[in-house]
């Protein structure tokens, strides 16, 4: 639309000067608002606009000029001397050189450097550092050989009546001399007439001496008095080799000096013993290396001083809830002491508990300080690894187990629940990580826990030998019989015999020459009877460690 | 003294040269001649700065007391400070 005002200026009035005035305002155009062409538009409500607060900035890119550089090495020939010494001239350095040496931080940096510097030359003139001391192959020591074990000794109880070993104790000095307590533990099932005697053996000269030939001498064996109990343990005295300490089926503790010869040199009394067979004693490190302490599945330890064995100077009960309770009390099957921990001890209970204590304890109560659960049954062997105090081995139920003292849940290490029922254990004395376990089935395992963990190493069958010794005898006391009555049947024996004698000729030879002397005197008896009962008792005595035989 | 300690050095068993450089590789004091002097002195001196640079990096409050260089004819032992180098080359008996 356009808008278009005209005005009129006369020609001569061009150029003139101009005169303003005021007037009134005039409408000229007056345009109304027309509402058609708002239909043209459509009203937006809201209205989106985008909206910045910033300063604003603009981007600029610049490249500067490239410089070269070049990694070179540069070869001194000369050092930097300072400007005004020239290099060349011998007499400005020589000059420049004894002004140095003059300065006092010189002096001092020198004779500091110099100190460590001796140090070096010195050591590597003493020898030299750089060695190689071990060579690059690793020498594995890898053993071509099987373990394997051989029967040194067999030492068979001479009386009549068969016992079975209950303990062994070595002579501390050499391991010449090998005590043995003999006693029946099936409840009150000892035979009438058994004897109550228990032996130390004396392994001889040679090694491979048979039983007859080594001499045996101990308390009930010719002019030794009898004890008045069998004998269930027997120790040597570390200390006295002369002392022998043994604990008694009806719980008393005797003493016995092989100095002094046949009598007991003192018993307990049965007042203050123990009430139950006393399973394990066990010297003690002293000064007077007089005492002992032991204990019995009564449920109490008791510490001795073989002087007065009137009294015991000391008893504990193992009460696991602390209150001295003897109804509470667990009985104690075996006992542990190493004389490397003095004021420790541990018992192993017939419940399957193994208990540490500590013998310094102000009050009863805290006498026990801690316990190990974990076996299901009686805990036969106790004892700790002669090389790392802190394990100890236990041998109850079907497995033999590896503790640490550390740990009072459970033991570390286990072996497999085997058929047989566990009857003792221990500790190699010159391998750290070899241990011997037997069962109940006669066989005696060898484990080398480094070697391999599933298995035992090594296991001998000891039980089936005796029954082939046994069969052996049988056939060899029926073809004697039949000799003696001079029929010919007995030729027939003899072939049967010498097919079972090609597997163990050694053994054969043994046991013809001992059982020669046992025919002669049982002639008259009936022969049946007396095999049978020897196999039986043999048979669980050949399960207990070393019951019969002695290892090397 | 300080005529004493290095004559002692130099005076030990397998030593075969001695030698103190500054910081600016001018020997002050040596047994060797002068161009083995300068080289050793170079060349070592470089390499006792990374050193130092190296144990420093590691662990701020360490530095570096001595540097031992073993090679198949000989050992060269270097003694460092702030200033200067204590440079012996020994041959160790074997």
């Amino acid at each position: 639309m356009e808008i278009v005002y005209v005005y009129v200026k006369k020609r001569s009035e061009f150029g003139k000067q101009c005169n303003f005035s005021d007037r009134q305002a005039e409408l000229h155009i007056d345009i109304p608002p027309n509402p058609e062409l708002a239909e043209q538009f459509m009203e937006r409500n809201p209205v989106d606009t985008g909206i910045q607060c910033s300063t604003s900035m603009s981007e600029h890119e610049a490249n500067t000029e490239r410089f070269e550089m070049e990694t070179r090495g540069v070869n001194h020939v000369e050092g930097g001397w300072p400007k005004d010494v020239n290099p060349l001239e011998l007499e400005q350095t020589i000059r420049f050189r004894k002004k140095v040496e003059k300065d006092e931080n010189y002096i001092n940096t020198i004779m500091q450097l110099g100190l460590i510097m001796e140090h070096c030359v010195k050591q590597n003139n003493a020898i030299d550092i750089y060695q190689e001391y071990f060579d690059d192959e690793d020498a594995v020591e890898v053993t071509e050989e099987a373990p394997s074990a051989k029967t040194i000794n067999v030492f068979r109880d001479p009386q009549e009546i068969k016992r079975s070993a209950t303990h062994l104790s070595w002579h501390p000095d050499g391991n010449r001399k090998l005590a043995v307590a003999y006693s029946c533990l099936n409840f009150q099932r000892a035979p009438e007439g058994m004897s109550h005697d228990s032996y130390i053996w004396d392994l001889g000269e040679g090694r491979t001496g048979s039983g007859r030939d080594s001499r045996r001498e101990g308390p009930g064996q010719e002019g030794w008095e009898e004890p008045s109990s069998p004998l269930v343990t027997l120790e040597y005295n570390p200390k006295d080799s002369h002392v022998l300490l043994g604990g008694c089926y009806n719980g008393q503790i005797a003493c016995w000096d092989t100095r002094k010869g046949s009598l007991v040199a003192e018993l307990s009394t049965i007042e203050f013993s123990h009430r139950d067979p006393v399973y394990g004693t066990i010297w003690l490190q002293s000064k007077t290396g007089t005492e002992c302490f032991s204990a019995s599945t009564d449920g109490q330890v008791m510490w001795w001083d073989i002087r007065k064995l009137s009294e015991p100077t000391e008893v504990v009960i193992m009460d696991i809830t602390r209150k001295e309770q003897l109804q509470n009390a667990l009985g104690a099957i075996s006992l542990e002491f190493e004389s490397t921990l003095p004021t420790k001890f541990m018992v192993g209970t017939e419940q399957g508990i193994v208990i540490s204590c500590n013998r310094k304890a102000k009050t009863q109560a805290e006498k026990i300080v801690c316990t190990f659960p974990g076996h299901h049954g009686p805990v036969y062997a106790l004892q700790r690894n002669p090389f790392y105090p802190k394990n100890f081995l236990t041998v109850g139920d079907w497995t033999a187990r590896i503790w640490s003292e550390e740990s009072r849940e459970s033991s570390i290490m286990w072996t497999k629940y085997h058929m047989a029922y566990l009857s003792d254990g221990a500790w190699s004395p010159v391998r750290p990580a070899v241990f011997f376990t037997t069962k109940m089935d006669g066989t005696l395992d060898i484990w080398d826990f480094v070697f391999k963990q599933c298995d035992p190493a090594l296991s001998l069958k000891i039980f089936e030998r005796e029954t082939r010794r046994e069969k052996i005898l049988e056939a060899r006391h029926r073809e004697m019989r039949l000799k003696e009555k001079g029929k010919a049947e007995g030729r027939e024996e003899e072939p049967r015999e010498e097919e079972v004698s090609i597997n163990l000729e050694e053994l054969v030879a043994k046991a013809e020459e001992e059982f020669f002397n046992v025919i002669y005197s049982e002639m008259k008896r009936k022969e049946t009877e007396a095999l049978r009962k020897p196999t039986e008792v043999r048979a669980w005595g050949g399960a207990r460690m070393g019951g019969g035989k002695a290892w090397h | 003294e300080v005529e004493e300690t290095l004559k002692r050095i130099q005076s030990h068993k397998g030593v075969i040269g001695t030698m103190v450089v500054n910081a600016e590789g001018i020997p002050i004091r040596t047994t060797l001649d002068n161009s083995t002097t300068v080289q050793y002195a170079g060349l070592l001196h470089q390499l006792t700065m990374k050193a130092r640079s190296t144990v420093r990096d590691i662990d701020p409050q360490n530095d570096l007391t001595f540097l031992r260089i073993r090679s198949k004819k000989h050992e060269i032992m270097v003694a460092p400070d702030k200033e200067y180098l204590l440079i012996v080359i020994q041959n160790p008996c074997e």
